[in-house]
C-alpha cells in the first residue's frame, strides 16, 4: 500500500491533529483548587471579559488549521484527487465547503466561551471542543466520501457525538430529553439511509459512488433506494416531512449547540446531498425523479415551517422553524443539478452561516446574562442593549433577504439558479414565502424596537468571545454580498451534471 | 469610470452621512450632518441637471448620458451599471428637494433622533441608487433598500395604529417585490441571460424585441403589479392610506413624494420598455385598474375625516394618474406622467409637511375638530391653501401643467375605449376640487370654536424654510414648465418609440 495517499487527505489529518492536541492539552491545562478538584478555578483569566486560555486555545488552533487548508486552494495547483482506490475523493469545492464549516466552528467556539466558563460546565470544557471537532471530522469524511460505507461512517461520526452535545446540560431536563429524541431519530434516519444504500447495492453490486452512477438504471428497487436515501438525508437537513424532531431538539439543546446544529450540521448535509445525488443519481431519468420529489419537499418545507414559525413564542423554537424554511431555500440550489446551483448553494450556506450564527450569538449572550429566551422577553431590548438589538436586526434582515445585507444576494442567486433550471413556479412560490418569513422576522424587530416592557432585559456587557463572534458574523453579513469576490471565487470551482 | 464615480456620488453621500450619523455624539451634530449631506445632495442634483441640459444642448443624442458599468457578479453577468436620461434627472432632482426639506420638517423630532435619521438616510440612499441604476439587479437591490426602513420609521416614530400600518405596508410592498423579482428573472432569462442592463436588453440585436411574446405575457403582469403595488395600483393600494396616516411627517413626505414614484418609474422603464408587445397586448387591463384608482381614490378622499387619510387617498388618485398616463403609450401622455410624478411629489410633500405641522400644534387631524385656523396660524394656513390649489390643478401651479398634459395626451388615442377611460379619469379633477375646497373651507375659515387652539403659535423658522422651498418648487414648475418638460420628453421619446414599435392593436381587449 502506498502510504503517501494519506497526504491527499491533509485536511482530515490536520483536523485530527487539532483534535488530539486539544484532547491532550486539556489534561494539563486544567487547574486544581485547594481541595484538589480539577477545573473548578481558572488561572490567567482576562479580567475585562472572562475569557481564558482554555477557550482561546481551540480557536487559535482552528484558525491555523483553516488558513493552512485554504492557502493551497488559492493558486491553480489545487486539483481534484482521489485516494485509496476512490474511497476518498477531493475537489477544490470541498475545500471551500470545509473552510466554511471551519469558520462556523470558530464562531461557535467563540460564542460558547462564556457558557463554557460557567462553574458547572468548566469541568467538561475540553470535551465540548473535542466532541464538536469530532462531528466536524465526520462531516469532512462525509463530504469527501467516494464510497457509500465511507459516507455512512462520516454520517455516523457526525451524528452520534452530536447527541452528547445536545444533552450537554445533562442536569437539565429539556437538554437530556432533547438528546434522547435526537439520538433515536438520528439512528432511525440512519437506518433508513442504510436500507436505501443496501437496496442500491443489491441493484448494482458496488458501493463506489462513481460506479453506481454508471450502472444504475430506473427500476423499482433503485427508486426505492433513492426515496430512502432522500428520506434519510431529509432527517439530517430537517426538511418537512422529516422535521418533527427539530423544534424539540433545538429548544432543549444548549443555545450554542443549537446554533451549531442549525448551520453546520445542516449545511454539510445539504452539500453532501447535492454531490451524492449528482454522482449517483445523475442520469437524466433519475434527475427528473428527484427533481419532482424536491419540488414538493421544498414547497412543503418552506410553507409549513413559515406558518409554524409565526406562532412560536420561544425564540429557540422559532429559530428551529426558521432554520427549516431556510433549509428549503438552500435545497433550491439542488434543483436541476447545475453548476450555478452548486455555487449558489455553497454561497447561501456561507451567508446563512454568518447570519444565523450571529442571531444565535445574540440569543445565547442574552440567555447567559438574563436567562430569558421568550419572544416577549425581548420587548424593549433596544432601550437597554441598543448594540445587541441592532446587530440582531442586521442578522434578521439578512435571514429575511433584505439588501444591502448578504442574505439578499444569496436568496437572489439561489432563486436565479432554480429559475434558470426551469422551475419558475417553484421560484414564485418560494418568493411569496419570503414575505411570510419577513413577517415573523419583523416580529422580533418589532419586539426589540417598538414594544415597551416593564421588565426589560437589563443592560449588560457581553464577553469578548461573543463580541468576537458577532464581529465575524456581522462582517460576513455586511460584506459577503456586496463584495462579489466571494461568489465569483466559489463559482470557479463549482460543477454541474453536464 | 468617471461617469460611474460621478453618478455614484448620489449613493456615496448618503453613505458618508450614515457614517457621520453613526459617529455623531449629540443632536446638534446629527442635525449638522443631515443639513450638510442633504444640501450636498441638492447641489449635486442641481449640478447634474444643469450639466445634463448642457450636454443635450450641445447635441448629445444618446438615450442615456453619463453611462458606465463595471462588472460585479461576473458568472451571472450582473454588472453595476449607471446612467441617466431626462426622466431620471427629474426624479433625482425631486428626491433631492424632498430629502432636503424633509430634514427640516423633522428638525425637532424626538425621541431617538439619531436612529431616525439613520433609517431616513438609508431610505434616501435606496431612492437615489434606484434612479441612477440601469442594471436591473442593482435597481432591484436599491428598491428594496428603500422599502425596509419604512417599517422602523413608521413603527417606532409613527402615530395611531402604527404597528399595524407598518407591518401592512412592509408586507404588501415586499409581496410586490416578490412578484417583481420573478418578473426580473423572466426578463433576464427570456432575453438570453446575457445582461441585466436595461438599455442593452431593449436594444437587443438592432431593435428586435428580445423576449418571446408568450413569455412577455407572463412576466409583464408580474413586473407591472410588482411595481404597481408601490405606485398605488388598485386593488393593491390599501397599504397607502394606513401607512401614510401613521408615518411621521418627513417619512410621509418622502414616501408619498418620492417612493411612490419608484412604482411609476419602474413600470415605465422596466415593465413596459422591456416587454413592449405585452404592454400593448395587456395594457388595457391595467388601464382599467388605474382608471379605477384615479376615480375611486378621489371619491374615497371625499368621505375621510382625517387630514392625512384625505391626502393619502388623494395620492392614490394622483399616482393612479401617473400609471394611467404611461399606459396610454404616447409621447405627450408619458411626458405628462413624469411631470405628474414631479408635481405630485412636490405638492404632496408640501401637504404632508403642513399637516404634520398643524398636527404638531393641535394634536388632532380630525377635520371635525379643526376650524378657523387661518386667524391662529396664518402662515401655515396660506401655504395650505396654496398646496390645495396645486392639488386641484390651478393654472400657474404644478398640478395644472401635469394633468393638462396627461389628459391632452390621453385623448390623442382615437379609439372609444381610451377616450371613455380618459373622460372617466378627468372627472377626478372635479372630485378633487370638491374635497379640497370643502377641506379648506372647513378647517381654515370660519371661527375657531376650540379655545385650546387659540393659544397656538405659527410656524417656526425651520418649518417656514421647508415649506417655502417646496412652494417655490411647486410654483416654479407651474410657471416655467418648458425646460423641465423638454428635458423629460428627450427621455420619454426613445422609450415610447420603442414601445409603439410593435403591432399596436391588442387582440385580447374586448372593448376595442
Amino acid at each position: 500500500m502506498d502510504y503517501s495517499q494519506f497526504l491527499y487527505m491533509s485536511e482530515e489529518l490536520s483536523l485530527l491533529a487539532v483534535i488530539v492536541i486539544i484532547f491532550l492539552a486539556d489534561l494539563f491545562l486544567c487547574g486544581k483548587d485547594e481541595k484538589g478538584i480539577a477545573c473548578t478555578t481558572e488561572g490567567g483569566e482576562c479580567p475585562a471579559c472572562g475569557c481564558n486560555f482554555r477557550t482561546v486555545f481551540p480557536v487559535v488552533l482552528m484558525l491555523i488549521h483553516t488558513v493552512l487548508n485554504l492557502l493551497p486552494c488559492c493558486g491553480e495547483c489545487c486539483m481534484g484527487t482521489a485516494a485509496f482506490g476512490g474511497m476518498y475523493v477531493h475537489t477544490p469545492m470541498m475545500t471551500i465547503v470545509k473552510s466554511v464549516l471551519n469558520i462556523g466552528v470558530i464562531v461557535v467556539f467563540l460564542m460558547a466561551s462564556q457558557w463554557l466558563n460557567r462553574p458547572e460546565n468548566r469541568i467538561k470544557m475540553g470535551e465540548f471542543h473535542s466532541v464538536v471537532l469530532f462531528t466536524l471530522l465526520g462531516m469532512y469524511f462525509m463530504i469527501s466520501s467516494g464510497h457509500f460505507i465511507m459516507f455512512f461512517i462520516g454520517l455516523e461520526l457526525a451524528s452520534i457525538p452530536m447527541t452528547a452535545l445536545v444533552a450537554y446540560d445533562k442536569k437539565q431536563y429539556e437538554s437530556a430529553e432533547a438528546g434522547a429524541k435526537f439520538i433515536l431519530l438520528a439512528l432511525f434516519s440512519s437506518a433508513l439511509l442504510l436500507y436505501g444504500i443496501s437496496l442500491i447495492y443489491g441493484v448494482t453490486g458496488t458501493l463506489y459512488l462513481d460506479e453506481i452512477g454508471a450502472r444504475l438504471d430506473v427500476n423499482l428497487l433503485s427508486v426505492l433506494g433513492l426515496v430512502l436515501f432522500i428520506s434519510g438525508m431529509g432527517f439530517k437537513i430537517s426538511l418537512v416531512p422529516f422535521h418533527l424532531w427539530t423544534a424539540d431538539t433545538y429548544q432543549g439543546a444548549p443555545t450554542v449547540v443549537t446554533g451549531y446544529l442549525s448551520v453546520i450540521s445542516k449545511g454539510s448535509a445539504a452539500f453532501v446531498l447535492m454531490t451524492v445525488l449528482m454522482k449517483v443519481f445523475g442520469s437524466a431519468a433519475f434527475e427528473g425523479l428527484w427533481s419532482v420529489g424536491f419540488f414538493w419537499i421544498i414547497i412543503v418545507s418552506i410553507t409549513i415551517a413559515n406558518l409554524f414559525a409565526i406562532r412560536q413564542k420561544n425564540l429557540k423554537r422559532f429559530m428551529a422553524f426558521s432554520a427549516i424554511s431556510q433549509a428549503g431555500y438552500l435545497i433550491l440550489g439542488i434543483m436541476g443539478g447545475t453548476a450555478q446551483g452548486m455555487t449558489s448553494l455553497v454561497f447561501y450556506l456561507f451567508v446563512y452561516m454568518a447570519a444565523n450564527l450571529g442571531a444565535f450569538a445574540v440569543l445565547n449572550v442574552v440567555e447567559q446574562n438574563s436567562g430569558k429566551i421568550g419572544m416577549d422577553d425581548y420587548d424593549g431590548l433596544y432601550q437597554t442593549n441598543p448594540k445587541l438589538a441592532f446587530l440582531m436586526t442586521l442578522c434578521l434582515f439578512s435571514l429575511a433577504g433584505i439588501p444591502p445585507f448578504a442574505g439578499f444576494f444569496s436568496k437572489f442567486f439561489v432563486f436565479m439558479a432554480a429559475f434558470n433550471a426551469g422551475y419558475h413556479l417553484l421560484v414564485f412560490i418560494a418568493l411569496v414565502n419570503t414575505v411570510i418569513s419577513l413577517y415573523y422576522y419583523l416580529l422580533i424587530v418589532k419586539a426589540m424596537y417598538i414594544k415597551q416592557s416593564e421588565t426589560p432585559i437589563p443592560t449588560f456587557k457581553s464577553d469578548c468571545g461573543t463580541r468576537a463572534a458577532l464581529t465575524i458574523c456581522i462582517i460576513g453579513v455586511v460584506l459577503l454580498g456586496i463584495a462579489s469576490v466571494v461568489y465569483n471565487y466559489i463559482d470557479c470551482f463549482s460543477y454541474g451534471l453536464i | 469610470m468617471e461617469n460611474i464615480l460621478f453618478l455614484s456620488t448620489f449613493v456615496f453621500i448618503p453613505l458618508l452621512m450614515l457614517l457621520g450619523l453613526w459617529l455623531a455624539r449629540n443632536i446638534n451634530q446629527v442635525r449638522g450632518v443631515m443639513v450638510v449631506g442633504s444640501s450636498a445632495l441638492l447641489l449635486l442634483a442641481v449640478y447634474l441637471t444643469i450639466s445634463f441640459l448642457g450636454a443635450r444642448a450641445a447635441g448629445a443624442t444618446e438615450e442615456m448620458l453619463y453611462t458606465g458599468s463595471i462588472s460585479w457578479f461576473t458568472p451571472l453577468n450582473i454588472k453595476y451599471a449607471v446612467g441617466v436620461d431626462g426622466i431620471s434627472v427629474a426624479m433625482l432632482l425631486l428626491s433631492a428637494i424632498i430629502v432636503f426639506t424633509g430634514t427640516f420638517a423633522s428638525w425637532k423630532l424626538k425621541p431617538l433622533t439619531k436612529e431616525y435619521f439613520l433609517w431616513f438616510t438609508l431610505l434616501s440612499m435606496g431612492v437615489f441608487g434606484f434612479f441612477i441604476s440601469v442594471d436591473m439587479f442593482a435597481m432591484f437591490m436599491f428598491y428594496e433598500i428603500a422599502l425596509i426602513p419604512m417599517y422602523l420609521l413608521i413603527g417606532v416614530w409613527g402615530s395611531g395604529k402604527k404597528e399595524y400600518s407598518a407591518m401592512k405596508l412592509t408586507l404588501m410592498l415586499m409581496g410586490g417585490s416578490a412578484f417583481l423579482m420573478c418578473g426580473i428573472f423572466g426578463i433576464f432569462y427570456g432575453a438570453g441571460g446575457n445582461t441585466m442592463n436595461i438599455i442593452e436588453i431593449a436594444n437587443h440585436t438592432g431593435g428586435a424585441h428580445a423576449i418571446d411574446f408568450t413569455q412577455q405575457c407572463i412576466w409583464f403582469p408580474l413586473t407591472f403589479i410588482g411595481f404597481g403595488v408601490l405606485g398605488a395600483l388598485f386593488p393593491f393600494h390599501t397599504w397607502s392610506p394606513d401607512g401614510h396616516a401613521s408615518a411621521p411627517t418627513a417619512v410621509s413626505m418622502l414616501h408619498a413624494g418620492v417612493l411612490m414614484k419608484l412604482g411609476g418609474y419602474g413600470c415605465f422603464r422596466i415593465a413596459m420598455y422591456l416587454m413592449p408587445e405585452a404592454a400593448n397586448e395587456l395594457g388595457w387591463i391595467f388601464l382599467i385598474l388605474t382608471a379605477i384608482s384615479v376615480v375611486y381614490g378621489a371619491f374615497s378622499a371625499c368621505v375621510q375625516t382625517d387630514l392625512k387619510y384625505i391626502n393619502a387617498y388623494s395620492s392614490v388618485s394622483h399616482c393612479g394618474l401617473v400609471l394611467f398616463a404611461i399606459l396610454m403609450i404616447n409621447q405627450t401622455a408619458c411626458t405628462g406622467a413624469v411631470l405628474q410624478m414631479l408635481s405630485h411629489g412636490l405638492m404632496t410633500a408640501l401637504f404632508f409637511a403642513l399637516i404634520g405641522m398643524i398636527y404638531g400644534r393641535t394634536h388632532t387631524r380630525d377635520i371635525r375638530e379643526l376650524n378657523g385656523l387661518m386667524k391662529i396660524m396664518p402662515f401655515l394656513s396660506v401655504c395650505y391653501v396654496i398646496a390645495g390649489l396645486a392639488n386641484l390643478g390651478l393654472p400657474g401651479l404644478s398640478g395644472f401643467i401635469a394633468e393638462m398634459t396627461i389628459f391632452v395626451g390621453s385623448f390623442q388615442n382615437a379609439d372609444t375605449f381610451h377616450r371613455v377611460l380618459t373622460i372617466a379619469a378627468v372627472t377626478s379633477i372635479v372630485i378633487t376640487a370638491v374635497y379640497i375646497l370643502r377641506l379648506v373651507g372647513k378647517i381654515l375659515y370660519g371661527t375657531c370654536t376650540n379655545e385650546h387652539h387659540l393659544k397656538l403659535t405659527d410656524a417656526t423658522w425651520d418649518e417656514r424654510f421647508a415649506v417655502i422651498c417646496l412652494i417655490v418648487a411647486v410654483a416654479g414648475l407651474g410657471l416655467a414648465p418648458l425646460w423641465v418638460s423638454d428635458m423629460i420628453s428627450t427621455g420619454v421619446g426613445p422609450i415610447v418609440d420603442h414601445i409603439k414599435d410593435v403591432a399596436a392593436v391588442s387582440t385580447s381587449n374586448p372593448f376595442l
